[in-house]
């Protein structure tokens, strides 16, 4: 039952097994356990993030497709939400209308960029997107008649969503569907051809395979997944505006999460946002404990500041790409064989 | 035997492009002063462009590496710049053009110094590992951006720096009807200055033969005997010190930075890179002047429509020519 539902893709690892079902668990009654509205907050953050993670995912980790457009889509979920809310007034009608006219917007510009983009090297496919990404970003800050330009929209929802347990749990829901539809992609015939394009592309397209075509439609389902997270968090926050969901630093979060977790393994998004969403939200206050200690030290003490938390990101960033190309989900999967090899050795040596 | 290589026909076309734009823009702006304040003004903002993205292409073209960090170099550079001008206030408030062309002086080789040995530093460090492979540099050259710009904002804090120009350098020269701010001619001068250095360099040295030839076969020059790995690195330092330069030029041409300026001008080369071909040194060059134009241009004939120039213009060039207006053969 388990095994499918996870499209018999397991953890393969016992220790992240058991911090997979402690993550689910721990987010599942987060209302209850945790009281408070920034651990709440926290929690919905971490959700969203696993959504919009896991579709990055899809892209660099099984495609093998770098792409800086990845926000645009993100805001254009949210901004659905959130204009269609304004303009037609909080109900389930305008979520709905919001929700189908940002998934429709992200499949159309997804499938121009794939088509233009992706026939072209994945330097080239990285360089265009950046540069669209930044004017999709001024776009939404010039049409301040429909986004609010750079204020952004606050905006009410329906009646039903004005407890925040209840809307916690909806947005739990979802990003738990999401994330194993995302599984099922990944582990269907579909999601092999795309991890045999990144492997080796020349041969996918020996064998048969349409290879433009299947990144097309890689990118646009990655697209369509983070246009869903962007709901989400217009869901949340109740308000949109460019920098909560189109920004270059989110963009930037993203691909750190995604290759510190663990690229080409769905799970890495989930422990990578937990772990990048708790460090953001309570990392700055644990430094800020441990900066009287070097405070006489001058570099030292600017260097560990809580503000320059990215820094050592960057740094463990950069060491994940050299040394541990499948991030924390990979070294965990690498700990399980090896223990499990010598094993086999000890049984086998006398 | 006199037996002469067959020459290739020069291709104009792309070149002619830049003085054709300006002509076209001409009975739009209407005003003939107008026309000349805004060209120089573009042709100043498009040698800075040049400078600063001439570097990465070269780098592209060589070595198949696509630098996402450059921006960093020209952050370093715009901030020690900063600093040095700030130290040297003495200097550029003096009412003497000398004195204020003095300061100027050691700013620039200074954000050069800087930019110059935290490329050497960076390609060491970061871009050597991952030679031919696409993704990781991409990914790593990405990581150091957030590292530099952490440390810039660790060493000269977030917030913007203001930076005024030398006192001489201030105000607008009148030609005829027309004004042009003093500092966009210096630009403008300098760009063109290094325009020819350039030039010369990568057309009358063996230096520049061996370059050129390590964009288009780079494994017949080293098969040859170069070490194309030293010309490299050679490459790589000199595109970080121009980038420096650039830095420099634009915090004085903007009068301030922020941190953010590497990861802000990392678009606007990527547009002109990818404009004028990868690996292109001219295509570059084309680029950076019809993006410096073109943003001026309708930034005073269509405001809102000039955020969008950019990027308009490299749609139009890559449905004209996929692969830039100078495409470099071998890629």
């Amino acid at each position: 039952m388990i095994a499918r539902l996870l499209s018999h893709d397991l953890p393969r690892s016992r220790v992240l097994a058991v911090l997979l079902v402690l993550i689910v668990l721990g987010l599942a009654v987060a209302p209850l356990v945790f009281p408070g509205t920034k651990a709440l907050n926290v929690a919905a953050k971490v959700l969203v993030f696993i959504v919009l993670v896991a579709s990055f995912d899809l892209l660099l980790g099984y495609t093998g497709i770098v792409s800086f457009a990845h926000t645009m889509f993100f805001g254009i979920g949210a901004y659905g939400i959130a204009i269609a809310s304004t303009q037609l007034g909080p109900g389930w009608g305008a979520l709905a209308v919001g929700v189908a006219a940002a998934l429709a917007a992200s499949l159309l510009l997804s499938l121009l960029i794939g088509l233009f983009g992706l026939r072209v090297k994945a330097i080239f496919f990285a360089m265009i997107t950046l540069a669209v990404a930044s004017a999709f970003l001024t776009l939404a800050s010039q049409l301040s008649e429909w986004t609010g330009g750079e204020d952004g929209l606050s905006f009410r929802l329906p009646e039903a969503l004005a407890d925040r347990r209840a809307s916690y749990w909806l947005l739990f829901a979802c990003a738990t569907l999401l994330v194993l539809a995302m599984l099922r992609i990944v582990n269907s015939p579909f999601g092999r051809v795309l991890q045999a394009i990144r492997e080796n592309e020349f041969r996918a397209e020996a064998i048969g395979y349409r290879t433009v075509v299947y990144r097309t439609l890689g990118n646009v389902l990655s697209a369509l997944f983070a246009t869903l997270a962007g709901c989400l968090l217009a869901l949340w926050l109740r308000y949109n505006g460019p920098d909560t969901s189109l920004s270059f630093e989110i963009m930037l979060d993203v691909l750190l999460i995604v290759v510190i977790g663990g690229m080409g393994t769905v799970y890495g998004a989930v422990v990578g946002s937990l772990l990048f969403v708790l460090a953001q939200s309570y990392l700055q206050d644990l430094m800020k404990l441990a900066a009287p200690a070097v405070d006489g030290v001058p570099l030292l003490s600017t260097l560990i500041s809580p503000e320059r938390w990215l820094l050592w990101l960057g740094v463990l960033f950069v060491l994940s790409v050299y040394h541990f190309p499948n991030g924390i989900v990979g070294r965990l999967r690498a700990m399980k064989t090896s223990q499990s090899a010598h094993h086999i050795k000890k049984e086998t040596s006398p | 035997m006199s037996a002469t290589l067959p020459r290739t026909r020069f291709d104009v076309v792309p070149l002619a492009l830049v003085p054709a734009l300006a002509l076209a823009a001409w009975p739009l702006v209407g005003t003939s002063s107008t026309w000349l304040t805004l060209t120089v003004a573009g042709l100043a903002m498009g040698m800075i462009v040049f400078i600063v993205a001439s570097g990465l292409t070269l780098v592209f073209g060589l070595m198949d590496v696509l630098n996402f960090g450059h921006g960093v170099f020209i952050a370093f550079g715009a901030f020690i710049a900063t600093s040095v001008l700030g130290g040297l206030a003495d200097w550029t408030g003096a009412d003497s053009l000398w004195l204020n062309l003095a300061a100027l002086l050691p700013a620039m080789l200074a954000a050069m110094a800087l930019a110059a040995a935290v490329g050497w530093a960076f390609e060491r460090v970061l871009v050597r590992p991952v030679y031919g492979q696409h993704l990781k540099q991409i990914l790593i050259t990405m990581g150091g951006m957030i590292i530099g710009e952490e440390l810039i904002k660790a060493i000269w804090g977030p917030a913007l720096v203001p930076l005024s120009l030398p006192a001489a350098l201030r105000g607008v020269l009148a030609l005829g009807d027309a004004s042009v701010e003093k500092f966009r001619l210096l630009a403008t001068g300098l760009g063109a200055l290094v325009l020819v250095a350039m030039l010369y360099l990568l057309n009358r040295t063996k230096l520049g033969l061996l370059v050129r030839a390590g964009v288009q076969d780079r494994e017949m020059v080293e098969s040859l005997g170069y070490p194309i790995r030293r010309l490299f690195v050679g490459v790589f330092v000199a595109g970080s010190a121009l980038a420096g330069l650039g830095g420099a030029l634009w915090a004085l041409y903007q009068q301030g930075v922020v941190p953010q300026i590497g990861a802000q001008l990392n678009v606007l080369i990527f547009i002109v890179i990818i404009i004028g071909g990868l690996g292109s040194t001219l295509g570059c060059l084309a680029g950076a002047l019809l993006v410096g134009l073109l943003a001026n241009y309708t930034g005073f004939l269509w405001p809102k429509l000039a955020l969008f120039s950019n990027i308009g213009l490299m749609v139009l060039v890559l449905l004209w020519r996929p692969r830039g207006l100078y495409p470099v053969t071998s890629r």
